[in-house]
């Protein structure tokens, strides 16, 4: 079952790599007139086209350009020639930090309104949350954003309203200049996760052990941080680890209001430029960490199921 | 009609108010240039004038009228994501009926096939389809309806999945009728209230999708007045504490959370739950 799944997963990241490259083949003409544009001679072309490798049958230059991806060579961005990997390797550093900040913020609050929200279901509580969190899941994240600065950062001047990192500050500084881009993040991804542990636990709750447990006199609370739980957890288990997928691709958004110098931004800006070989490069990484945290949640779920792990 | 307004009146507060706020868009957007002192991308006065007298929402960063480009951006961007949920909705909907409908390999290959769009990233792989592909309105539309539209087989796939084992659909297929037939008679008109709600929230998406584009800049170009971009254009009266670059995205926030509303209320009714004990 979970080598299945695995495979699957692989096999998908193989049809996604090769989506990605045949995209380019699309373009009309090819990266070497798009680069030199209108005015340049024939020859000028196919010299041009030479230096990239463009002369070569598309599949060995497919093997090539997957290989070079594998081993950390993603090639020289068009824009400034330098390696791709140089700018590519602390921008992604920086992507994943916000994403696991907002991750640390998010995932024991969301599963901690959700338990409170089951508790007290139907109460103004819970209502309240309700309206809440479908309203949040209805902003556009630049919204969020901008109200957060607007408040947090002109109004009350807690944190700096543009995240300027560089590797020289410290770990604490660090997590102070992210925190406005982290929050914003937190409450994005936060309605979704509380209403999944909400309606897990509901669910539970109909089941006959826990009128069981309820017929035994057990007060609410601990039934159902004892009883149910730890049998919740495989479904919150997985919206968490869907959900921190979610960031990684959210981040885009988010690191482009704040100026964070993270893998987001570098993507949106050659995609402007129409930099292909960065903008292929940042692609891959995305949809590659997504597919591997998507197919982590399957996993995990798989496992602690007893009963998908037997299959009949 | 009595039947609607009892409906309506049994509505929770929440529904009538995302109601009446759909109304309202649908209203601006349909009179915009009746409603508006001046011209779309017309430039009336300096950059960045304040609220006050003639500009009522003070100008832009080019010095068009704000209130101008607030109401025309209900039209176009609005306008667009409609069109685009349409289009998915034709393309999702038409497939995952044919996949029911046919069964077999036809409905394996589409299968395999959303499988892999839908595990990409859309905002990722729109991105990556416009660097190519350049950011024209039509490209925009085509391109956002595809990806979206993988959602939509899913639904369809499913729902009419449970319809065509029912015995009306046999006696149909027994009577000798065609696949077309059986689509659009049998199996359509019987799975519409899930399709329906579900319009609502994919409609939500892909107008949050391409106000988020349009923010980034690779949405609806300029001098089209549209909520995203005139957001990003705007952001940095919000450094001088002016709350106006919020008003398109606010804009943008009050529809969604409307359309959410109605939806919920929607979902309630026709599945016909009454309040959980």
């Amino acid at each position: 079952m979970v080598a299945q799944r695995l495979a699957l997963g692989l096999l998908t990241l193989f049809v996604v790599s090769l989506i990605i490259f045949l995209g380019v083949e699309l373009l009309p003409g090819d990266l070497a007139e798009a680069i030199l544009g209108q005015s340049a001679t024939p020859e000028t072309v196919a010299a041009f086209r030479r230096e990239l490798g463009l002369d070569l049958p598309p599949h060995t230059r497919y093997i090539e350009w997957l290989g070079g991806m594998v081993q950390g060579d993603f090639g020289v961005s068009l824009a400034n020639n330098r390696e791709i990997s140089e700018l590519i390797g602390v921008r992604f550093k920086n992507t994943l930090f916000l994403a696991a900040i907002a991750a640390i913020i998010s995932v024991p609050l969301a599963v901690t309104l959700g338990v409170l929200a089951a508790l007290y279901r139907n109460s103004l509580f819970d209502r309240a949350i309700n309206i809440v969190t479908l309203s949040s899941i209805s902003f556009p994240e630049f919204f969020v954003a901008y109200i957060l600065i607007l408040v947090l950062s002109i109004n009350a001047n807690i944190f700096p309203s543009i995240s300027n990192v560089s590797s020289d500050i410290g770990f604490w500084e660090h997590v102070y200049r992210v925190m406005l881009p982290a929050l914003t993040l937190t409450l994005v991804v936060v309605a979704h996760m509380m209403r999944m542990t909400r309606a897990a636990i509901i669910n539970l709750l109909a089941s006959p052990y826990i009128e069981m447990a309820m017929l035994k006199g057990i007060s609410r609370s601990r039934i159902i941080t004892h009883h149910a739980l730890p049998n919740a957890l495989a479904p919150i288990i997985n919206v968490i680890v869907i959900n921190l997928a979610y960031l990684v691709v959210g981040v885009v958004i988010v690191e482009v209001v704040f100026v964070y110098p993270g893998l987001g931004q570098l993507f949106v800006d050659s995609v402007i430029k129409r930099d292909i070989p960065v903008v292929q490069a940042s692609c891959l990484i995305f949809a590659a960490t997504y597919i591997l945290l998507n197919l982590t949640a399957d996993v995990l779920s798989i496992l602690s199921n007893p009963r998908l792990m037997h299959p009949k | 009609m009595g039947n609607i307004r009892k409906h309506l009146k049994s509505a929770p507060p929440t529904a009538i108010f995302g109601l009446v706020v759909i109304a309202v868009y649908v209203f601006v957007a349909f009179f915009a240039p009746v409603l508006t002192p001046y011209g779309e991308s017309e430039i009336v006065g300096a950059e960045y004038e304040p609220w006050g007298e003639g500009f009522v929402l003070g100008t832009d960063n080019l010095g068009r009228d704000m209130l101008t480009r607030l109401i025309y951006g209900a039209r176009n961007t609005v306008g667009i994501a409609f069109a685009t949920t349409c289009l998915a909705f034709l393309i999702g909907g038409a497939f995952g009926l044919l996949a029911t409908a046919m069964g077999g390999w036809v409905d394996q290959i589409l299968g395999r096939i959303v499988d892999v769009l839908m595990a990409i990233p859309t905002l990722i792989f729109a991105l990556l389809i416009l660097t190519i592909l350049g950011t024209a309105i039509p490209v925009l539309i085509i391109v956002i309806a595809v990806l979206d539209s993988t959602r939509v087989f899913r639904l369809a796939r499913a729902v009419s999945m449970n319809i065509v084992v029912l015995d009306f659909v046999e006696a149909a297929r027994l009577r000798g009728e065609g696949t077309g037939w059986i689509i659009l008679r049998e199996v359509l008109p019987n799975s519409m209230p899930p399709l329906v709600a579900e319009f609502g929230l994919r409609f939500c998406f892909v107008f949050l999708f391409i106000s988020s584009l349009s923010f980034l800049g690779l949405g609806l170009q300029p001098p089209t007045a549209d909520w995203g971009s005139m957001v990003r254009d705007n952001a940095t009266l919000i450094t001088y504490g002016d709350i106006t670059p919020l008003l398109p995205a606010g804009a943008i926030a009050l529809l969604t959370v409307a359309v959410n509303f109605v939806v919920d209320w929607f979902l309630h009714k026709t599945s016909g739950l009454r309040d959980e004990h």
